[in-house]
Formats: C-alpha cells, structure tokens, sequence
C-alpha cells in the first residue's frame, strides 16, 4: 500500500480513520465537512464482508452525531464524529464533558473551519475549542498529513484517554492532493466496556475526579507536543535572519514562497497542540522578531505572549501585519514578509467593475414557489420587510430567499434559530411572526423550539420548507419521510386542525395563499409543511436509477 | 515547471469536471497536482472558481496567487474577466463566447467580448474566444460537449500531451458506452482545431 491516491483533504482524512481500524462514524453535513462522511458512507458499503467493517451514518445533528461516537466508543469502538466549525457548537455540550470521561478507545473529533466565510455564517476557529476542553489538536498542513494525523489522532486519543480534535480548513478539506498510504492497522472487532465504569459517570464526585486526572494529563500532552514530527524546527545558517512559525495551511504557503526570501530563514512548523513551547523558546532565543502565520485566530499569536520573553516582537493578525478577518492566502503572506508581489495581467489594465454573480435559487425550486405563496399572503399586513411583519429563516438553500428578486425573509442566525426568535417576537405581542425552515434543518434543531411554542399556545405561524433532502451541502438522505414531520409536528401536541401539508407549487398558490392567511389569523401554532422534492435531487435521481438501479445512498440506520 | 491554471464558470456549467479531466492527465504525465475547488453556497448559479495547480516537483499552496496563473479557462465571457488579477502578464485565456444571463446587469455581450479580445501579452492577444457550443454541435452532435471542446482549446497552452488528454477523455466518459467516448473525443480535436486557427 504505497501507491499515491488523489483525493480531498476531507477524503484523505476519513481513509486514515478508516486504515486506523475504524469502527464506527457521526456527522451531520455542513460545508467544508461534508465529503468526508459521504466518502466513509460510500466505503462503509463496499467493507461489510466478514463482519469487519464500519459503521457510517448521517446524524439528526451535530449533538446527536457526537454521542452516537461516544457510545460506540464506550464499547471499544474507535469512533470519529464529523462536522464544520459552527456545528461543534451544537455538539459542545457532549464535547466538553467528553474530555474527563478517560477513554479505553479512541475518539477523533474532526472539524473544517471556514475561514472567509465561503458558506458559513462565521470564521470561528476550532482551535480554541481544543483549548477550552484542554484536548490535543492536530492541524494538518496538506493531504499527506491529513491521511497521517488521522491515523495519529487514534493512537493518541487512546494512549491518554482523551479525545483529539483534527482541525482543517476550507481550502485544504475541499482541495485535491496526493499522498503515499501506508499498511492499514486491523479492526478490533471485540466489545469492551471502560476498565472503571465510574469514569463514564459524570456526577460530581467522579468528575470532580476526573477532572483532576484530565488536569494531570496535561504535562504529558505537552511533553507529547515537544516530540511530535509533525512539529519541524529549522534554524537558520549563519546570522539572525528570517524567523517565522506558521500552522496548518500557513505553512503549506509559507514553504511555497520561502524561496523569494534571499536571506537565511528559521522556521518553526507547528501541527499540533499544546503549542511545543520549547522548540518556541529555541527559535524565539535567537530572534528579535518573530512572524506568526495561521489560518483562523490569531491563537498561537496570543499564546505565545505566555511562552517567550516580552521583548520578543511578535508580527502576525494582532500586530496588524496580516488581516484578522479571512482567509489567509499566498499573497497575503508575501506582504507580511515584504516580499514582492508577482506581475499580473491585470496590473496594466484599468477595467470597469465586473458586476457580481451572487449564488442563487435553481430554476424551478420549490423553495421559490413557497417564498411567492408567503409573500402574497403577508401583503394584507403590510407585506414583507415592512415594520409590521417578520418572517424569521435558517439555514439552508432557502436563505437565498433573502436575496433579490424574493427579499422574502430577515434573518439566518444559526440552525433552528427561525422558529425560537418568531416565538420570541410573538411573545411579545408582535403579529404576525413566520418562521421558516428547512426539513432538515427542523429534524436538526427546529423540534425543540416548536414544542416551546406549542407548550406556551403562542401565536406563530411555522412553514417548514421540506424538499425531501439536505440540499445545500449536496442531497444527503433525509432522515424522516415527510409523512413523518406531520406526525412528529403532531406528536409535539400541535393542533391538527392546523397543522398542514401543501404542494410547494406555483399551480397551487392560490390554495396555499388562501390557507396560509387563514392560518396567520389563527391564534395559537400552526404549521405549514410545504413539500416538493429539491429539483437537483429529483434529476439526479432518476439518473441513478437509470443507471444502476441501486437504491439511493442509505444513511446507514 | 510549474504551470498554475484557474477554471471560471457559474455554478452548474461543470468547471470541476473540467479541471478533473485535465488534473487526470496530469496525474498519469507524472506530474505534481494540487486542486481547488468551490462546494457549497457558491455553487447554486453564483460564480465559480478552481485553479489546479501543475509541477514537475511537489506543490506545496493549494491557492493561486496574484499573477500566478499561466491558463484561465472559462465557461462564460463575463467570467473570465473576474479573474484577470490571477493572470501572468504572459498568460492565454480560453473562453467559451455564449453568455450565461442569471443576473440583471448582466454587461452588453458584445462590449464583453471586446474586452477580451483588447487583452494583450507579450505573445499579442491573450484571450482565444470560442463558440463552443456551436463546435460541440457540429463535431460530437451535442452542445453537451461544449466542455470538452474548451479542453481542446486548452491544450494547445498545456503542458500536457494532446494524446494524453484522449486517454483521460476516453476513461472519463468510459461508463457511457463508445458512442459518447469518440463524440467526446471528436470535440476535444474540434476544440484544438479552433484554437489554432
């Protein structure tokens, strides 16, 4: 097995956990995460021969993702949770506590950051969850350590008991590289439970037990940081010259433009954490300035103040030689470092502004036919975007509806948000209050909110998009048929006298117009599924069924 | 040798694709390889963008820099022009002519082409504009390879073998059957053929 194979940062990652012997995976899609799970799905149906293989499967969330990991590895399973920076949030609940449980089989926690906010709604950097919950962090620099730090995270995780965070970012989880494999380790396909059954039993006396062994624990992980490989010092030659630490995809730009700088350079490559403060202290002792480039926060910028002596001048995103917002880039390097910039094309050319091309809705989707519905019905009322009516919205395709021509909805927050903030504003009095979701984003973390409502008899009006997949990061399955959201709206105690299913269709905007102002008069919950299938899915599907006559890809469950 | 390429088009035109075929045939010439691409929001009718980068030695950077790129190949005229800043001074741009109208402002078509056509590099025009839906057409029966014919324009700037490029072209479309691998191929030299003219 040495042969180079191209794929993903994120496809490179899940054949290390699963040449690591995986047994089980978790994720709920987000973008940059999301290929990695599709890729295990994928190799999780060819490996089932002879019992030995893995398990991997869509999750309702990114919460539920984690502790479906985390009992698989109770039993003895390495296990591996996927998802993007946003979603360790909704995850970090189990996460948190996850660090003190003292783990007999590993769990490696893998996060794509989206710096640049490519299709997220933040930049957040993962890094400092690792450092929150006092956990090791790999962040690979390319595909090879990808595949190599997958692999890594396993061992590590089990030789101290803790789980390990593998953090990429948007341009290395969606770039395609190659890299050499090495020989897969064997599955370990016996059960076995924790050796003390306590430290799986978090009340307070045992956590506060735990805590103080993960505590412990920390001096050892760092000693660990010192000697990691992954972590590269070259000093200079002779004479104090260029002295740079760089992170992740930063050092994969720094390497590429090292060449420029005519002078001699030190450079410390850091891939893991805790930082490895002693190779710091090295370099930092014979310079008086040192660089700092990484992708994210400027986290090792700021650590650093704690490890090297004070007259140490530090340039990096707080010093204001890189940007502390976006994604950094060759270019944007070579301007902290002084180096020239290359000629371009366009240097000479004085052009007009090319006008922007915003993505936007396909044509013929559903979702469009909905927002046409909501719109004329919310007219009367003084019509959307006035002070008079607010249609909350989440994530998913459907926040394009807040774009022009629809400029049909006012917020996207974070997953769920829509149903709790219309509560929010309904409680107060505010009339009318829509919100609108997506199928899958409702299943994620539109139920809790909804049974609020409902419990509390506010007077909301719910439109639940269902296009009978998770469209935006590319068709996933849906977990529920739709038939099955009536019943689960149902079950949360809604009325069904006001609980409806709709065709999401421009020939029945009447209809649906006629029974979503009904609905808006009515005073408590109501909620609208408006079902058509995502026009992306409905073609590819029947391609494939033209082709294979294979069933769709299964979540596994 | 390092050879840096930028792919431009609006969601949904197959820029990925297209830089696969190429990054494909790269691969199986021994070269180096690293491949960027765009997943996600951006891909619902916004515009697109990969880059693939080439190298007889290891690729450190997924990323392209300012005036970094030698090819731009894109699927759309207003496209290309969004990525101009990319380009070396000594760099061929291969565009496809037909617009692709999902916006409002979308500029006079014509106005459009000519500044293309006003590009110019040390080696004289820089922008080889193709109809390469008109040429799909005609050379494969389909505007459906309209992609390919791109590729064939494209290699006459690649540091890639045109029989190389037929291979990964046949293995591409292999699962369709025979018929679709020589009316790919077909395009492919159509392609070439316009871009020499």
């Amino acid at each position: 097995m040495s042969e180079n194979t191209l794929l993903l940062g994120n496809e490179a990652i899940a054949l290390g956990a699963i040449h690591a012997g995986l047994g089980a995976a978790y994720a709920y899609p987000g973008t940059p995460s999301t290929e990695l799970m599709e890729y295990l799905v994928e190799r999780a149906r060819e490996s089932t021969e002879g019992g030995a293989g893995f398990k991997a499967s869509w999750s309702a969330n990114e919460k539920t993702a984690y502790e479906e990991a985390l009992g698989a590895a109770l039993v003895g399973r390495r296990s591996l949770v996927a998802m993007k920076h946003v979603g360790l949030n909704v995850a970090a609940d189990p996460f948190m506590n996850s660090a003190l449980l003292g783990l007999h089989a590993g769990l490696v926690l893998v996060v794509a950051d989206d710096p640049g906010m490519h299709s997220s709604q933040n930049e957040q950097d993962s890094r400092f969850y690792a450092d929150f919950a006092k956990i090791p962090c790999f962040e690979p620099m390319d595909h090879q350590e990808c595949y190599d730090q997958a692999r890594e995270a396993f061992e590590l995780s089990e030789r101290f008991g803790v789980p390990v965070m593998l953090r990429l970012v948007t341009r290395l989880a969606h770039s395609r590289g190659s890299f050499r494999l090495a020989a897969p380790a064997r599955r370990d396909s016996a059960f076995r439970k924790p050796p003390k059954a306590s430290s799986w039993i978090l009340m307070p006396a045992n956590a506060k037990r735990q805590w103080h062994e993960h505590l412990e624990k920390q001096k050892a992980l760092q000693d660990y940081s010192e000697r990691s490989p992954f972590n590269r010092y070259r000093a200079a030659g002779e004479g104090a010259g260029l002295a740079v630490i760089t992170s992740g995809l930063a050092t994969a730009h720094f390497e590429e433009l090292e060449a420029e700088h005519k002078g001699s350079v030190s450079h410390l490559k850091i891939a893991t954490y805790p930082l490895p403060e002693e190779r710091i202290r090295e370099l930092a002792a014979k310079h008086a300035v040192l660089y700092v480039l990484e992708e994210g926060y400027p986290l090792i910028e700021r650590q650093l103040r704690g490890i090297i002596p004070g007259k140490t001048e530090i340039r990096g995103k707080l010093s204001g030689h890189l940007p502390l917002e976006g994604e950094l880039t060759p270019d944007l390097v070579r301007a902290a470092l002084g180096f020239r910039t290359l000629p371009s094309l366009q240097d000479r050319l004085q052009e007009p502004a090319i006008p922007g091309r915003p993505p936007q809705l396909c044509n013929g989707c559903p979702h469009a036919d909905s927002y046409g519905f909501i719109k004329t019905a919310l007219q009367p009322y003084g019509g959307v975007g006035s002070e008079r009516v607010l249609v909350t919205a989440d994530i998913g395709c459907y926040t394009l509806g807040a774009l022009p021509p629809y400029s049909a909805v006012e917020s996207c927050v974070c997953m769920g948000a829509s149903i709790g903030m219309a509560k929010g504003a309904a409680d107060s009095g505010f009339h009318p209050a829509v919100a609108v979701i997506g199928d899958s984003t409702f299943l994620h973390s539109g139920v809790s909110p909804l049974l609020d409502a409902i419990a509390s008899g506010t007077r909301l009006t719910v439109v639940i998009l269902d296009n009978e997949t998770t469209a935006m990061t590319g068709g996933q399955p849906k977990l529920h048929e739709t038939s099955r959201i009536r019943q689960l709206v149902l079950g949360l105690g809604a009325d069904p006298a006001h609980v409806h299913e709709v065709q999401a269709h421009r020939k029945f905007a009447a209809e649906n117009v006629a029974l979503l102002a009904r609905e808006l008069e009515y005073p408590g919950v109501s909620v609208i599924i408006a079902v058509r299938e995502c026009v992306e899915t409905a073609v590819r599907g029947k391609a494939q069924v033209r082709a294979t006559s294979a069933p769709a890809v299964g979540s596994g469950t | 040798m390092k050879f840096d390429i930028v792919f431009a088009g609006v969601g949904g035109q197959g820029a990925v694709s297209l830089a696969n075929v190429i990054a494909a045939s790269a691969l199986t010439e021994g070269l180096f390889i690293k491949q960027s691409e765009v997943h996600g929001m951006s891909q619902r009718g916004g515009a697109v963008q990969a880059t693939l980068r080439l190298s007889d030695s290891e690729v450190a950077s997924p990323l392209v820099s300012r005036g970094g790129a030698e090819l731009l190949i894109s699927m759309e005229p207003l496209e290309a022009l969004r990525y101009l800043s990319l380009l070396s001074p000594e760099a061929r741009i291969v565009s496809a002519m037909a617009p692709f109208k999902n916006i409002p402002n979308y500029p006079e078509l014509e106005n459009v082409h000519a500044r293309l056509r006003s590009l110019s590099g040390p080696r004289g025009p820089v922008a080889i504009l193709i109809d390469a839906e008109k040429i799909a057409r005609e050379a494969a029966g389909t505007a459906r390879a309209a992609n390919v014919v791109l590729v064939g324009a494209a290699s006459r700037f690649l540091p890639i073998r045109a029989a190389t490029l037929e291979q990964s072209i046949a293995k591409f479309f292999a699962r369709k059957g025979e018929a679709v691998v020589e009316n790919n191929l077909k395009a492919l030299r159509a392609g070439r053929e316009a871009a020499g003219q």
